[in-house]
């Protein structure tokens, strides 16, 4: 038995339009600071208003969202008393905005309580994701990640209560993106939709949805990163990022996640840079074992005939490697200007952390603790794995 | 030689295929607390798993009969499952066909010795009734 997820996606040219078609009295904006500067926060106030409804911005979410700002968050819902929570931006916000969600309704719950064993019975509000950036999928799935800053580490959980009830994908709201954030959040795309194709957890329904994002990245990214204005690329790569959210939220991630969990909370990389410098490597080790099913992929996405897996999968590791150098992203751990003194004294806290990810156990090839040291250390000098 | 599940004999055979597992003691060697499996309305197998070993592990006829810091209650058919591999006990316990009881966080941050935990009784020569 399993489940699959999903929210009302309202995509494509003027989706943000459809916010004035709702019903309701008083809607919270969780969001960013950046976001209220650029105007799309009162895009999304104006749409709102013309809904009827009142609104509150909560704008003090930061990249990696801290459990300690969730709270300050539940506090303002607490007192404005939404009947929609607004998640606005990349995958801090909407994260953020699920964890706000789910202690507004259950304030006698901490956010590292919510999990998806307990039922949250959730009834006051329902959430509405509106991504900013094409990466994150977090519009899509139950998922949410949040960061203890004390420990320095993040902390990944989620419940099936906790899918927005809908999802805007409105492409100009990523218009105006840089193209290092582009790339960025666009790999972890890419990441995403491959490591849901492979992971254990896959299944019939999820698949598909995989396969699609996966190719959609790999065609259009590197045009939104080269012409933010491109809008055809843009239109796709965000829909990419929603339809891999959709793939990989109904079937977890990987080793590529587990290792970029560990590797970005350490050295403080962003999600998207810190996911994706590991996925070649862990295309390699996998393949490596005989696993995955990257062949697949790369047939799909047009770049091999090929019937024979491993010459496939090969292809298909050089494909992304070559994406990833395109769109300027560090192909090493050494390429973030991280000192191998530095790298080597944090070394048994990357490998710890990885190996208690939640990510890390549903890779269709799980490294022992000593392999894993030695697969940091390869990603550190950029040498493609040999084991 | 085959083992009954569950019975004392299997639930020994299981203690000594974790004490001689390395992966489950290099996966565990942090983990302190202590378990019991249920099967519902039947008994229990306790574990008391210390810095990768077991310390002991009890055939409980009365599977409440001890107060560890997590439980883990499913029917026989959801047990069979998970030890002939084809439930993941993390799934299992995501989809509620799995009951735990006891601190979710500590377990997913020690997901890893709870695989090798489930592939030590995996190794376990187990007949069925």
């Amino acid at each position: 038995m399993w489940y699959f997820s999903s929210p009302f996606v309202v995509f494509g040219e003027e989706a943000l339009g459809h916010l004035e078609q709702l019903s309701g009295e008083r809607a919270l904006i969780v969001t960013d600071a950046t976001l209220t500067r650029l105007g799309i926060v009162a895009r999304v106030e104006e749409a709102l208003h013309k809904a009827g409804m009142q609104t509150r911005v909560f704008d003090e979410v930061e990249p990696e969202p801290s459990l300690q700002t969730t709270k300050r968050g539940a506090r303002v819902a607490a007192d404005f008393q939404p009947d929609w929570i607004v998640g606005l931006g990349g995958g801090s916000p909407m994260d953020a905005s699920k964890a706000i969600w789910a202690m507004y309704e259950r304030p006698d719950l901490e956010p590292t309580e919510i999990n998806p064993m307990i039922t949250l019975g959730l009834h006051k509000a329902r959430l509405i994701a509106i991504p900013t950036t094409a990466g994150t999928g977090s519009e899509a799935t139950w998922a949410l990640v949040l960061t203890d800053t004390e420990e320095r580490r993040k902390f990944s959980t989620g419940s099936r209560e906790l899918v927005p009830t809908l999802a805007i994908v409105d492409p100009s709201l990523t218009q105006g993106l840089p193209p290092r954030i582009t790339a960025d959040t666009g790999l972890d795309a890419l990441t995403h939709a491959i490591e849901g194709y492979v992971t254990v957890w896959r299944n019939d329904f999820t698949d598909g949805l995989c396969l699609k994002a996966a190719q959609l990245v790999l065609t259009y990214l590197e045009r939104a990163v080269r012409n933010g204005d491109d809008m055809e690329a843009r239109e796709h790569m965000a829909n990419a990022a929603t339809i891999a959210g959709l793939g990989f939220g109904n079937a977890n991630l990987g080793l590529g996640h587990a290792m970029g969990h560990s590797f970005g909370a350490l050295f403080k990389q962003p999600h998207g840079r810190a996911v994706a410098l590991f996925l070649p490597y862990t295309i390699d080790y996998t393949t490596n074992g005989g696993l995955g099913r990257y062949g697949d992929i790369a047939r799909f996405a047009g770049l091999t005939d090929s019937r024979d897996e491993e010459e496939a999968a090969r292809i298909l590791a050089v494909r992304v490697r070559e994406l990833e150098q395109a769109v300027g992203q560090p192909m090493c751990i050494a390429d973030f200007g991280i000192d191998r003194a530095a790298f080597r004294e944090m070394l048994p806290r990357l490998v710890e952390y990885a190996e208690q990810d939640t990510q890390f156990f549903t890779a269709p090839r799980i490294p022992d603790t000593e392999e894993l040291a030695q697969m940091f250390e390869y990603v550190y000098e950029g040498r493609s794995i040999d084991f | 030689m085959s083992y009954k599940f569950p019975s004392p004999e299997w639930v020994k055979a299981f203690e000594e295929q974790i004490n001689s597992s390395d992966a489950y003691a290099n996966a565990a060697k942090t983990w302190e607390g202590d378990i019991t499996l249920i099967i519902d309305g039947g008994p229990g197998i306790y574990l008391d798993l210390w810095h990768g070993k077991c310390r002991a592990a009890e055939y409980l006829t009365d599977p409440h009969s001890k107060n560890p810091e997590f439980k883990i209650t499913g029917d026989l058919e959801k047990w069979k499952k998970v030890l002939a591999g084809k439930l993941d006990p993390v799934q299992g316990m995501v989809t509620r066909q799995l009951k735990l009881d006891g601190n979710l966080v500590k377990i997913m941050k020690n997901v890893k010795a709870a695989q090798e935990l489930v592939r030590c009784a995996t190794r376990v020569p187990t007949t069925f009734e």
